[in-house]
């Protein structure tokens, strides 16, 4: 029986999409069909409930075999919703949502790069999925080969003798990092007071060294965006126990004095640590071991795709020279003849700076991480590097002279620009940012690195197509011409979301957290 | 922009009004200008010491988060306090009700050492080139 339906071609004549054209975003964003949603307060109805309990048997009173102290009074304002109701209130919130899988995503110094379905998939497979992290480890061999094999990657692609693996982010790797540094200095005899940190760093940076007792001495880039030698050398002593660089730093601009910075910072016996929180600008290209860094955190949803939030914590493994390999924490894999053994007895490396985690670290990310590096193999993963500079620089190489750069300077994974053109006819970097999201594209960082007023940090990164690329740019020089011809407009974007423009700044000044019964929701 | 003549400025934005050993701080006009909406402001203690030329506070806008820069040496007498639940204050009054802290300087050399209204205001020209 052929076409029990009867459809025919001709029958999708004319069924095209339901969008004005002239209102469509240049990256195809339209109004679509977004539903409104109340709070989940504002929903429900008395007694309604979303789960079946088993029925009290009669005579029987749950509550009185709870002691007293235990329980809970009524809570006013609690939901009483049906099962459909909570799944539509979660699903239609989702769809409000922007995510990598939606659509472009260039936030500049996040790296958002396409995470493969591949290495979700490996990650899902029940022996991963499912170890538990107290089994022996002799019904865990699988695991542990896997945590040894990626550590061993890591280490050889970054340039390091070994990696601590269980940080559970960046961040915690950078905290780590600098735990090692002080753990390092103390052994030495004297903890030392300061940390050095360019004025183009993360803010991490000085928290890590912070939250270690380090008071932080800020150095100032050259008005070519590097850091200078003279710079440093002024500014180190024997009082300094590191300097904290991100190379390429965040203005994408690649620090090509590093080596004669880190024999600088040697000489006076402090330590180089390096945020490797761009490292993708420079995969399988060079290695931060061999430029003179003694530390440096792989944050492993930025270079090896492991999801970022949302889809899954992070991890922020840390490459370490000698010198500090005994103070790395615990616990390690160390495989022995042709076993994995999880080392966890602070007696087996007295100088460590002990746990920093519960268990081993984030199991899931060193799957999907493991499955990439596997995947790309050496040339792929030089590839990924060339590529992230491609696409930033044809990005730059497009927009020069719609937008400007405040340095000029060469850079590699990603570009900063600025609203000086803008500037004059009243639009800022914020209105620039929301209009994007008329034309479907999440915005750019915006205000970061500080050293540039109105920054526009632009990353796409090496997974997206020369295709998208164009439609952002053709997007990015329609905002530029409307900045021009219609800057009113602009300061109403954007318009094609579920919400206008939210005010920021009252919500910073007077945030209201929590729901209360009765309360005026705008 | 406005800069007051009688006020004495930093390198880091801060101003400073001078009576005696005592010195009223603050942020200058440029300053909040440049953070765009002030969310957020942290000061210290009285009877904390702050150094000069190291931070004694935050404020925080919508754009960014930047330290305050101490422009003498000494011990704080007086807070501002209505700040910290009226931020926007120091948009709308930097030189006035936008106050922060008043420090009782312990080395007056090191008055000498700021800037007066006309070289501020060269150093925001230079800066902003």
């Amino acid at each position: 029986m052929a076409n029990p339906t009867g459809w025919k071609p001709s029958m999708e004549k004319g069924a095209g999409s339901g969008a004005d054209p002239q209102d469509t975003g240049l990256m195809g964003a339209t109004r679509g069909l977004a539903v409104e949603e109340p709070l989940v307060f504002e929903q429900g109805s008395p007694g309604r409930c979303a789960i079946s309990l088993p029925a009290v048997p009669e005579g029987s009173d749950p509550a009185a075999e709870i002691p007293a102290a235990l329980l809970r009074g009524e809570i006013a304002g609690m939901p009483e919703m049906a099962e459909l109701e909570v799944v539509r209130h979660f699903t239609r919130l989702s769809q409000w949502n922007w995510g990598i899988d939606t659509g472009f995503y260039p936030l500049g110094s996040c790296t958002m790069k396409y995470n493969p379905k591949s290495s979700e998939a490996l990650a899902r497979l029940p022996g991963f999925a499912g170890a538990h992290p107290l089994l022996p480890g002799s019904m865990s061999q699988g695991a542990l080969e896997l945590i040894w094999k990626l550590e061993r990657a890591l280490s050889e692609i970054a340039g390091f003798p070994a990696s601590v693996m269980s940080p559970a982010a960046g961040a915690q790797g950078e905290l780590c990092g600098l735990m090692m540094i002080r753990a390092y200095h103390v052994a030495r005899g004297n903890p030392r007071h300061k940390v050095l940190i360019p004025d183009t760093a993360h803010g991490t940076n000085p928290a890590s060294a912070a939250f270690n007792g380090y008071s932080t001495v800020t150095l100032e880039s050259g008005p070519d965006g590097r850091l200078h030698p003279e710079t440093v050398a002024r500014a180190m002593d024997e009082d300094v126990a590191a300097i904290m660089i991100t190379n390429p730093n965040t203005l994408g601009i690649f620090e090509s004095h590093i080596a004669e910075i880190a024999a600088i910072v040697h000489a006076k016996g402090g330590l180089v640590y390096g945020d490797g929180a761009n490292f993708n600008a420079i995969l399988g290209v060079a290695r931060p071991g061999d430029m003179g860094f003694d530390v440096m955190q792989y944050n492993l949803h930025k270079t090896f795709a492991t999801p970022h939030g949302g889809g899954g914590p992070g991890s922020g493994p840390v490459g370490v020279v000698d010198a500090l390999l005994p103070f790395m924490p615990l616990p390690v894999v160390v495989k022995e003849g042709e076993t994995y053994r999880l080392v966890t007895d602070p007696a087996e490396r007295p100088r460590t700076i002990g746990k920093i985690r519960e268990f081993w670290g984030n199991m899931g990310m060193f799957v999907r991480a493991w499955a990439l590096i596997r995947e790309l193999g050496p040339e792929g993963l030089r590839r990924v590097g060339e590529l992230a500079v491609l696409n930033a620089n044809y990005v730059r190489a497009e927009l020069s002279g719609h937008y400007n750069l405040p340095y000029q300077t060469d850079t590699l994974h990603e570009v900063v620009f600025d609203d000086k053109l803008q500037k004059e006819a009243g639009v800022s970097t914020m209105d620039i940012a929301k209009r994007l999201i008329d034309h479907g594209s999440h915005p750019p960082t915006v205000y970061f690195p500080l050293v540039v007023h109105g920054a526009i940090m632009i990353e796409p990164t090496e997974t997206e197509s020369k295709e998208t690329l164009d439609q952002f740019v053709a997007a990015m020089r329609a905002i530029a011409a409307e900045a021009k011809a219609d800057p009113e407009a602009l300061k109403a974007a954007p318009r094609k979301t579920v919400r206008a423009r939210l005010d920021e700044t009252r919500a910073a000044r007077k945030p209201v957290l929590r729901w209360t019964p009765g309360m005026k929701v705008e | 922009m406005n800069f007051p003549d009688d006020l004495k400025y930093t390198r880091d934005h801060e101003w400073a009004s001078v009576q005696g050993a005592k010195v009223t701080v603050g942020i200058t006009d440029f300053a909040q200008d440049q953070l765009g909406d002030v969310v957020y402001v942290e000061l210290p203690d009285v009877g904390d010491v702050v150094k000069k030329g190291e931070t004694f506070g935050v404020v925080e806008s919508t754009k960014a988060v930047s330290d305050l820069f101490a422009p003498v040496t000494g011990k704080v007498i007086e807070v501002n306090g209505p700040l910290v639940d009226a931020p926007e204050t120091v948009n709308e009054d930097p030189y006035e009700e936008g106050w922060m802290i008043v420090v009782e300087a312990s080395d007056p050399k090191e008055l000498a050492e700021l800037l007066d209204a006309a070289a501020y205001r060269k150093f925001v020209e230079e800066e902003q080139e």
